[in-house]
């Protein structure tokens, strides 16, 4: 009963003059005069079923601050309450690192030089891959309780997945450099514009992927564990762990050199080699005396620029795809969720 | 001049899976036939909203109030239509929604705001407000998930209030927190509303939107069924209510006839035949208005003779407290009745009555105390309100004011 009586005091007809005894208001509002006749100062914002791309993405770039807010809050509660905290993100790969050296170079007998820095090299990229795609196919699931209240372009929870792995690959990548100068390592220099181009890429494509999966697996579930099968199958199918000129011999005996091209077409494959390409280096290695062992494709720098400006193209085309798909369906998160 | 909210020909469908199918296998099973039943959430609404104006909305619960305000907020996408909004938004939906529990208050003020659009300068520095008027300057830099659940409402709302909005939405969540701060919340949607800023709630209580808005909109099953002043829109609502009950059940439908079988009388010397309501509007609405008169008119068969009668009449609330009763009599004189057919009326010049369904106990007792005759319930009526005060009772009353300077005489 209070509450209405109080309620009603809130009204108490026009007629109430502004009372002097009032204290004053704590609250800071902005004046507004004669906001009745305006409305042409206030921007208008249009519900309806269909919204341009155009303006999902001028949301989106109103939202890069909530991006920011997003990717923090996913650091910061991840490894909230763990004794190692943040090193977590640093020690599991480095633990596969570990595992997969040992195995490959010890029980199998992988001939290649540094394998280790090898492995790194491909690892680094293919992580920020695989935390970005399995991390999104969930989150807008994950994150119901928002989507149904509260309105804000929902591309941005997606991205602020691949936000969240950029920053881990950061962490990663300064393991790597630390690698490269404990062991005096250098990289191939001139190449290095070309792993910061394949990294450009590798986000890109991250988040239409992201976007997409995260869309899609509110209508289907099985997404989030289908993707983790298939990021499986992904990685071998990646040359992390062996050498792309093994796939390519193996290819090139046989006559099938479209299926290396296929292979090529596989875009993570493309940034793991431009990745090995500047941080590895070793295109031929001498084992003994003539016989030298190919590690990395022998392909000329143009080559590795327009595959990865083609690659960029499409990336920036699925990224566009992803977001209409992701923009027909956001219509009904709210109801689906 | 141009409205705040333009709601244009807004529809809503919504597929009620009647299975819910989400995982790969069972679509795949049942594609193409997931069953499932359409239905309509909002159809075809339109209305304008002015810039400035307090809005309710009002219907009973599935009747497209949230999924309206849902779709002004942007949460939700109209199936067809548009709605146009003018200025800021600030939704309070569910306050608090969005907490990460594991963050601390300072980080979820930022978190929140962002979440809302504000910017992160704004937010930093309105900052202080915030706090204080949540009233957690010593928690804001604990954990979310120590906190009380009033405590996060308090945070919750005092985000959203921040926000700076042109249209605020407002969905039942003033009734949250404990007493003191609800008076905190209304005061500062008072302030929001003084600012010329338009404000949409969405509420159950007729009463709390009869106090504080210029317009309600009502809903039933998805229409619009009247954008009108408070008092006009109150009564719309409560005849579709009215209409509602009395198909689900018919008999409940005013007058009702005859002796209910409830009570028996001992020895039931007088039965009371029929019971007829009359009011001004009788025919035209079931209900009257505050201040009409309402005649109650009782026939009755006396089957065998009674030496003193008195009949007696009672008025209950919906919550069966009674608020009238008495004898047909003032004095205690009694009334012989000899067996035949007789009636009685009872006659109230002007209803004071507010909103309410109020039903009628009838009673003959004879002069040693004993029922003879009982209608239980006998009849009911219903009463609406036109005006903003609420209550059980229009108290007769005259109001003075004396401002400073001149006199100044209001009546009420």
């Amino acid at each position: 009963m209070r509450e209405v009586w109080v309620a009603m005091g809130t009204v108490s007809e026009a007629d109430v003059p502004a009372v002097a005894g009032r204290p004053s208001r704590q609250w800071s509002f902005v004046p507004r005069g004669g906001r009745s006749d305006g409305g042409g100062e206030l921007t208008a914002r249009i519900v309806s079923s269909r919204v341009s791309l155009r303006n999902r993405l001028r949301e989106l770039w109103h939202a890069r601050e909530l991006f920011v807010f997003l990717v923090r809050k996913d650091l910061k509660v991840k490894y909230k309450n763990s004794f190692l905290g943040f090193l977590w993100s640093m020690l599991n790969p480095a633990f596969v690192l570990l595992v997969y050296y040992v195995v490959f170079k010890y029980f199998l007998k992988n001939p290649t030089p540094s394998f280790a820095l090898y492995l790194f090299a491909g690892l680094v990229v293919w992580n920020l891959f695989q935390t970005a795609t399995t991390g999104s196919a969930s989150v807008i699931v994950a994150n119901a309780g928002i989507v149904k209240k509260v309105a804000f372009p929902r591309e941005i929870l997606a991205l602020s997945q691949v936000g969240t792995a950029s920053v881990f690959f950061f962490f990663q990548a300064l393991v790597l450099i630390l690698f490269l100068v404990g062991f005096q390592y250098s990289p191939a220099w001139g190449y290095l514009p070309i792993a910061l181009f394949s990294l450009v890429d590798l986000i890109v494509f991250s988040a239409a992927l992201a976007i997409f999966l995260s869309a899609v697996n509110v209508y289907f579930r099985d997404v989030e564990h289908l993707i983790l099968v298939l990021l499986n199958a992904w990685f071998w199918g990646v040359p992390i762990i062996y050498s792309y000129n093994l796939v390519y011999g193996l290819f090139a005996r046989h006559h099938l050199v479209w299926l290396a091209r296929l292979y090529l077409a596989n875009p993570v494959t493309t940034f793991v080699l431009a990745f090995q390409r500047a941080i590895y280096g070793k295109v031929f290695v001498h084992i003994t005396g003539n016989s030298h062992y190919p590690v990395l494709a022998n392909y000329p720098y143009h080559f590795y620029v327009e595959l990865l400006a083609g690659q960029l193209g499409a990336a920036i085309l699925l990224l566009f795809g992803a977001m209409l798909v992701f923009g027909r369906i956001s219509g009904n998160f709210a109801e689906e969720l | 001049m141009s409205s705040a909210v333009e709601i244009q020909d807004v529809s809503k469908r919504f597929h009620l899976y009647l299975e819910k199918y989400s995982s790969l296998k069972e679509r795949l099973l049942h594609l193409g036939h997931i069953p499932y039943e359409e239905f309509w959430a909002l159809r075809n609404v339109s209305a304008e909203i002015r810039p400035g104006s307090t809005v309710g909305i009002l219907g009973p619960n599935g009747s497209g109030k949230s999924t309206l305000l849902k779709c002004i907020a942007g949460i939700l996408q109209p199936t067809s239509g548009q709605v146009v909004v003018r200025g800021k938004v600030a939704a309070m939906l569910e306050l608090g929604a969005g907490f990460s529990a594991d963050l601390s208050g300072r980080d979820n003020i930022f978190l929140n705001g962002s979440l809302l659009g504000m910017s992160r300068r704004e937010i930093s520095r309105r900052f202080k407000e915030i706090v204080e008027f949540a009233e957690l300057e010593h928690f804001i830099d604990n954990q979310v998930k120590y906190y009380s659940s009033g405590m996060i409402v308090r945070l919750g709302f005092s985000i959203a209030v921040s926000m700076d909005p042109d249209v605020l939405l407002v969905d039942e969540v003033l009734s949250v927190g404990d007493e003191r701060f609800q008076q905190k919340c209304l005061e500062r949607v008072k302030l929001f509303q003084e600012d010329g800023r338009t404000i949409i709630v969405v509420s159950h209580s007729s009463d709390m939107l009869r106090a504080i808005c210029d317009e309600i909109l009502v809903f039933d099953t998805g229409r619009l069924v009247a954008f009108a002043p408070p008092g006009e829109a109150i009564r719309v609502f409560k005849e579709g209510l009215l209409a509602l009950d009395s198909a689900a059940a018919p008999d409940a439908a005013v007058p009702v006839s005859a002796a209910p079988d409830s009570a028996t009388p001992a020895r039931p010397q007088v039965e009371i035949t029929g019971v007829t309501v009359d009011h001004p509007g009788i025919g035209e609405r079931p209900y009257l208005i505050t201040g009409e008169p309402l005649t109650i008119r009782v026939d009755y068969l006396v089957t065998s003779a009674v030496d003193s009668a008195q009949f007696a009449i009672e008025v209950l609330s919906d919550r069966h407290q009674t608020l009238f009763a008495t004898k047909s009599s003032g004095a205690d004189e009694a009334m012989m009745l000899a067996p035949g057919a007789g009636s009685v009326t009872f006659c109230f010049d002007s209803l004071p009555l507010l909103d309410g369904r109020f039903t009628v106990n009838l009673g003959v007792r004879d002069a040693g105390g004993v029922v003879i005759g009982l209608a239980e319930p006998a009849c009911e009526f219903e009463v609406m309100n036109p005006t903003r005060a609420t209550g059980v009772v229009s108290l007769p009353m005259r109001v003075e004011v004396v401002v400073p300077g001149a006199p100044r005489h209001a009546n009420l």
